[in-house]
């Protein structure tokens, strides 16, 4: 691992550039001496500029925040949000939680998985969409729920879901 | 009954979000009003108003904040917004629609504790929300509302952060929490030492939940007894109940602590969907012990609903109608309890998944009465052996399961199969596009 600006391990300079403007942000929000408590979010800027929180990424972000790779690699592995490894273009999750089956959604996964052609957490032979069941998204009186992408749709019908994925390039 | 809103009156209001309508409603004036009292004068409030944590356990607010050493800073609070529990979905309410009441709430509490620095722990999931209290925050921030000056009158620095969480249900549980803002995987902590003594960054830390800390400005502005009588016994005020599953109007309702289960569901929510009988109630969130039908006449207060065999936990009621599989129901939330557990302790690691096996092979037919008997064993063997409370929380709903439905347990093991074919969750889809409409909440 090196450690001079903008030349870790093969990731692209301009964006790890990128990554510590950010990151320098981020930072703002906790005291000088407890960067470490920055891991999630370095992680999450990582991911959103290198596609995923890879080996790569986890280095980048301990080597910032003064942390070992090995608690960088922990905290991208325990949390779902963090993806160790590619997705495709976009990733949708769907609540099969108990309020939103009770409101159709499993229905819902179960005809998105065949008209997508993929098992759950498969991605479409095209690259276009990566899909998995989550649990449940506090979005229980609005149900069924799913995230694209990070934002939330609620209340879905298939007409909506329809809708909402034809709209991903 | 009385009918006061401390928590959602501003809902639905045109910007009800912005600085600008907060204080034409009044908004900052509790602030204003604390800053002329002594620190101590606004603790003793809280403890009057019978205040209980609305994250699950329901214990006493102002008791909690004596819990804080005397003599040691700095002092830190987390506010706890992972509302990550299945059938909870209050939280996300009151920061979309009223934010500076969370913020004013932070505010007043970092007042009365001498805290000077405070994070929002958000589940990562709520992106919207996030941005909706990260706006509040900088411009309370701007306005001088707060940071080096508290209403640009009162010399006490006060620093409010967003942090996101990434997807972990365990990150809600108070230790994990911690552990998780001091950019670490979320793995509870043994207690004691309680984060009131050792918590963040290893200091005395209070950690309260969305909604109790909202409450704060309220019981300044109209005193910890009002607010007690709002109430009844040992519980004070108001609570934000979400109603979902087979209801035909889900949404939040803010209701006394003590509104009764079954007029909620019948009255409020609008009864169950498509006029079908009810089954069951979950009345606390997930890990809250079910009830049968004929249970559900009872107070929703937290006393009450513990001497009825369940929890109020999170005011969470999930509502199942007499189409619904009992034992479909308890595999998924098993499956959700599996998947969660950080896998620190044996018990809580390895029970979780067995019951899920076990619950998946019951569901599709492939069980015997044994393995009905062999699931409750496993339950059984997961109470009080943890280290956070997670295990319980697996535990209760297989163990209140087996009590109140056994018999459609054991006519899965009989039959070979689901009773239900393909329709354990009820026939609701159809019906349910009938009713969606927006959003409804305390009305
Ligand atoms: C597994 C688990 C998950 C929890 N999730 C939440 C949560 O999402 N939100 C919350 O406020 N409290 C949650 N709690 C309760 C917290 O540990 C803690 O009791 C609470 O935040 C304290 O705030 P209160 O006293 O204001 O309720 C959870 C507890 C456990 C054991
Ligand atoms: S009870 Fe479960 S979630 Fe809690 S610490 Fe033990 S393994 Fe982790
Ligand atoms: S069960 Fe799906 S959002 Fe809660």
């Amino acid at each position: 691992m090196t450690n001079h600006p903008g030349g870790v391990d093969g990731l692209p300079e301009e964006l790890v550039a990128k990554f510590d403007r950010e990151l320098a942000e981020v930072l703002k929000r906790y005291p000088p001496d407890r960067k470490g408590s920055a891991m999630i979010p370095a992680l999450r800027i990582g991911q959103r500029l290198f596609g995923h929180a890879s080996p790569a990424v986890q280095a980048l972000a301990a080597d910032r925040l003064g942390t070992s790779p090995s608690r960088a690699e922990e905290v991208a592995t325990f949390y779902v949000m963090l993806e160790t490894h590619p997705t495709g273009r976009h990733l949708v999750e769907v609540c099969t939680n108990v309020s939103c089956s009770l409101s159709g959604a499993d229905q819902l996964y179960a005809e998105l998985r065949r008209r997508l052609g993929v098992e759950g957490g498969g991605t479409t032979a095209d690259g276009r969409i990566t899909l998995r069941e989550v649990e449940c998204l506090g979005s229980c009186g609005t149900a069924p729920a799913m995230l694209v992408d990070e934002e939330m749709h609620e209340q879905l019908t298939p007409q909506k879901v329809d809708r909402i994925l034809g709209e991903l390039k | 009954m009385s009918d006061t809103l401390v928590l959602s009156s501003r809902w639905g209001k045109p910007n009800s979000a912005a600085l600008a309508t907060y204080r034409a409603d009044g908004g900052y004036q509790a602030l204003d009003r604390a800053l002329g009292m002594e620190p101590a004068a606004v603790v003793e409030e809280v403890k009057k108003s019978n205040l209980r944590g609305r994250g699950g356990a329901g214990f006493a607010t102002g008791l909690k904040w004596t819990f804080l050493p005397k003599d040691v800073r700095p002092r830190y609070l987390t506010v706890n917004a992972d509302e990550s529990e299945p059938g909870t979905f209050k939280d996300r309410y009151i920061i979309e629609h009223d934010p500076h009441l969370l913020v004013e709430g932070i505010a007043l509490t970092c007042w009365a504790l001498d805290i000077h620095l405070a994070y929002v722990y958000i589940r990562g999931e709520f992106a919207k929300q996030a941005r909706i209290l990260e706006a509040a925050i900088a411009e309370a921030r701007a306005a001088g509302i707060i940071g080096p000056r508290l209403l640009g009158k009162k010399d006490f620095d006060l620093e409010i952060h967003v942090h996101r969480g990434a997807g972990a249900y365990i990150c809600g549980e108070e230790s994990a929490l911690l552990e998780s803002l001091e950019g670490k995987k979320g793995y509870p902590r043994l207690k004691p030492p309680f984060p009131a003594v050792v918590g963040l960054w290893g200091k005395p830390t209070i950690i309260n939940n969305v909604e109790t800390i909202a409450n704060v400005p309220w019981i300044v502005t109209h005193g910890g007894e009002a607010f007690a009588a709002l109430g009844t016994g040992k519980s004070g005020g108001t609570r934000l109940f979400g109603v979902s599953g087979h209801v035909n109007r889900p949404g939040v309702y803010e209701k006394p602590c003590h509104y009764g289960l079954k007029k909620l569901i019948t009255e409020d929510a609008g009864g169950v969907l498509g006029g079908r009988a009810l089954k069951a109630v979950i009345p606390g969130g997930s890990s809250a012990p079910v009830l049968a039908a004929h249970e559900i006449d009872i107070s929703l207060e937290f006393d009450a609903v513990k001497a009825a065999g369940s929890m109020s936990g999170s005011g969470g009621v999930i509502v199942f109608d007499e189409s619904t599989c009992m034992v479909r129901v308890l595999a998924r939330l098993s499956k959700f309890y599996a998947e969660e557990s950080c896998g620190q302790c044996t018990p809580c690691r390895e029970g979780t998944h067995w019951m899920e096996g076990i619950l998946e092979r019951i569901e599709a037919g492939h069980a015997s009465a044994a393995d009905v008997d062999r699931l409750e064993q496993v339950a059984n063997s997961i109470a009080g052996n943890t280290i956070c409370a997670l295990g319980d929380a697996a535990a209760m709903p297989v163990q209140s399961f087996l009590k109140k439905f056994r018999p459609e347990f054991l006519a899965h093991a009989e039959l070979h199969r689901c009773p239900h074919g393909d329709h354990g969750w009820g026939l609701t889809q159809v019906t349910r596009d009938a009713v969606a409409g927006p959003v409804r909440y305390a009305r």
